[in-house]
């Protein structure tokens, strides 16, 4: 009996060690993946191994990520314009050294790269070199960049998202996050009017035998996977879309949005109409009996006190969207733009970690981003699922 | 008398006339909304048949025994898809083997045990949060913990067990659900004949629970076999052309095979043909599952009944 009591209490403690995995899961997903993203901010903003150096009359000791790159890009050309002196920025490269002196001077094997490099930065106030750390002399006449850190408002509110860019690669997180919103908008605007006509079809209008046949249909929309309705997406909306609107590429923000909102389709639908079939039938009836149609009690009583439930399901439809990644790599033609109009192409976050982890090596400052762009993802779908929580628990 | 009979008759005609009047108005309105809604129901049901018409009509003259059975040839534009089928039911099995009993003990201790309690309670929120996780979030915790962490390197191993978090929820919502669904009663008499708890969850509430289970399980398979973002970094290969022999193998997966050969591949016009060709099994393997569960569904439902 002993045993057998113990052996009682034994399975019990499995099961509940079984039924705190998830939790488990998740906070596991919690600890790895805001570890990874935190060394980030822990970055160089300089490319691994090089350095940025300035002549030390230069009141410029400090630039930021974003900065680097417009200098590199001709974009910002005097330094007064980030708080310096006014004098022109000289961009030199290593490759540009042969410009300033001969070959014979920087030395067969190049042994004499890092007394130029010295020499050149103290004698130009406007220069900006860019070096590999080797060539740093050990007596370096100028101001050096290189421990400066990746600032969280260089991700946060960065415009570009360039993580191969030189010297400075570009990680923000704006033009992507944009980019997800966009499409995922366009896909819950075009899905839901469908999804609720679907969801009142069903719950209020449909014969029984007919609903017994469009449900499981409906269901099966769910059960294709992600990668089939990008092939789709891709070999039909795609080209349809060209032609229709007269588009360079057909990959655009539109043709996610549009494979989206199918994909969407079935958990809107599902959730509105077990919200739908929630409400007694002895509102519905009060309502019909004051001599209301039956249309009247669908639009004045029945979607009313579904109101939290259709919400849920909207709010649930954008998660989905959101975190969708396969269909939407497939075709929405992963620029990283900020999009404007729904006709452009653009990328979104799970698009872009998707389409980037594998070129990036691991513990580098690009695979870092990768792993904050999914920080943010995890956050935007906790919030949502969260929010859900609360949707559902309040009555009307 | 007679004069009020008549103003009540006036008075009837009239009112019923108002009430024809909206009525017919408010029949129209009703009869216009309900023929939209079903126009726009029936259209839902047609971008289904459009998706799977099309990639049935364009893929099924890629289907032949040696698509089946060969490995991909010529850069993928030739050839079969066989190391990928082998490769998605391996990771299939081994995320089952994983989030299988896990997900049922899980589900047996928040209704048998937790029923109610904040434990549950907890879980369940837990469970419903990790099933919003969206799959790419999957593929980066899976590389990060079990890839580089653990050291499993990409491999089945990492992928069976990325995919099987992945699928853990759904296996624990089905138990719960299938558990709440058995009456009250039938725990109360097991309990009464001096059967202990784990006795009756194994003889009595289990069995009776079994069908609806299985029907989930089914489910979370055909799930798991068309993922592709959670198997990107953990154990997706772009061509292997031999067999996996251990789990601390890469293979080649349908899903991704399919997503490689339509966007990255070394002749995308030229694979199309097996790329329609793969989406069709993919296809086929969702129905297969949905038909398969509907029909055991179906089947145990009456073996009930008849009991």
């Amino acid at each position: 009996m002993k045993v057998k009591r113990f052996l009682e209490k034994l399975v019990e403690g499995a099961l509940l060690i079984s039924g705190s995995v998830t939790s488990i899961t998740i906070l596991l997903i919690v600890l790895f993946l805001f570890k990874e993203a935190a060394g980030l901010f822990n970055s160089p903003v300089i490319e691994e191994g090089y350095v940025l150096a300035m002549n030390k009359s230069n009141p410029v000791k400090k630039l930021t990520s974003y900065q680097i790159k417009e200098i590199f890009d001709a974009e910002i050309t005097n330094w007064d314009e980030i708080g310096g002196k006014e004098e022109p920025i000289e961009v030199v490269r290593l490759s540009d050294l042969t410009k300033y002196y001969t070959e014979e001077e920087l030395g067969a094997e190049f042994e004499n790269i890092p007394a130029k490099a010295s020499e050149l930065t103290a004698k130009h106030p406007g220069i900006i070199l860019f070096l590999p750390e080797q060539y740093v002399a050990k007596n370096f006449d100028g101001t050096l960049l290189k421990h400066e850190k990746l600032q969280p408002g260089d991700f946060f509110g960065g415009n570009e998202w360039y993580p191969t860019a030189s010297p400075s690669a570009q990680y923000g997180l704006l033009p992507l996050l944009l980019g997800t919103i966009w499409v995922s908008l366009g896909a819950i605007l075009l899905s839901l009017p469908f999804g609720i006509a679907v969801a009142v079809y069903l719950a209020e209008i449909a014969k029984m035998r007919v609903r017994n046949v469009l449900k499981p249909l409906i269901e099966l929309l769910a059960g294709i996977p992600s990668v089939v309705y990008g092939f789709f997406g891709l070999v039909v909306i795609v080209p349809f879309l060209q032609q229709t609107f007269l588009l360079p590429v057909g990959e655009t923000a539109l043709a996610g949005s549009i494979v989206l909102g199918i994909m969407a389709l079935p958990t809107i639908i599902t959730v509105a109409e077990d919200a739908m079939r929630n409400v007694p039938r002895s509102t519905k009836e009060a309502s019909l009996a004051l001599g209301a149609t039956q249309w009247q009690t669908i639009y004045r009583v029945i979607i009313p006190y579904s109101k939290s439930g259709i919400t849920s399901a909207a709010v649930l439809g954008i998660g989905r969207a959101i975190g969708e990644t396969m269909a939407v790599l497939m075709v929405t033609g992963n620029a990283a733009v900020i999009p404007h109009t729904l006709l452009e192409p653009v990328r979104t976050i799970p698009a872009t970690i998707a389409a980037e982890l594998g070129e990036a090596p691991v513990g580098s400052g690009h695979y870092q981003a990768l792993f904050a762009l999914g920080c943010v993802l995890f956050l935007i779908t906790m919030i949502i699922s969260i929010s859900i929580e609360f949707i559902g628990k309040k009555k009307y | 008398m007679k004069k009020e009979k008549n103003i009540e008759n006036n008075t009837n005609s009239n009112n019923s006339s108002i009430v024809r009047g909206s009525n017919s108005s408010k029949r129209w309105s009703q009869a216009i909304a309900f023929t939209i809604f079903k126009l726009m129901s029936y259209s839902v049901v047609a971008i289904l048949i459009l998706i799977l018409g099309f990639i049935v009509s364009k893929g099924i003259g890629a289907i032949s025994w040696d698509f089946l059975t060969k490995a991909p040839e010529d850069g993928m534009t030739k050839g079969g898809i066989y190391p990928a089928i082998v490769g998605t039911l391996y990771l299939v099995l081994g995320s089952s083997l994983f989030s299988f009993p896990i997900g049922i003990m899980s589900g047996i201790y928040m209704n048998e045990y937790a029923a109610g309690s904040k434990i549950a309670t907890f879980i369940r929120i837990m469970t419903n949060n990790l099933s919003g996780v969206p799959s790419v979030v999957f593929g980066l915790f899976g590389m990060s913990l079990f890839v580089n962490t653990m050291g499993f390197g990409d491999s089945i191993l990492a992928g069976s067990l990325t995919l099987g978090l992945l699928s853990l929820p759904l296996v624990i919502r089905t138990t719960e659900e299938s558990l709440k669904a058995i009456d009250f009663s039938y725990r109360e008499g097991s309990l009464a004949l001096g059967a202990t708890k784990l006795q009756t969850i194994r003889k009595v509430v289990l069995p009776m629970a079994f069908p609806n289970i299985i029907t989930g399980l089914i489910l979370s398979i055909g799930r798991v076999s068309g993922e592709t973002a959670p198997i990107l970094f953990t154990v997706a290969a772009y061509f292997l052309p031999k067999l996996p022999t251990s789990i601390f193998d890469q293979v080649m997966a349908l899903p991704y095979h399919l997503y490689v050969i339509t966007t990255s591949g070394t002749n995308i016009e030229a694979s199309r043909e097996i790329a329609y060709g793969t989406a069709l099994v993919l296809i086929f393997i969702v129905l297969l599952v949905n038909i398969l569960s509907t029909i055991l569904r179906n089947y145990f439902s009456k073996k009930v009944k008849t009991n």
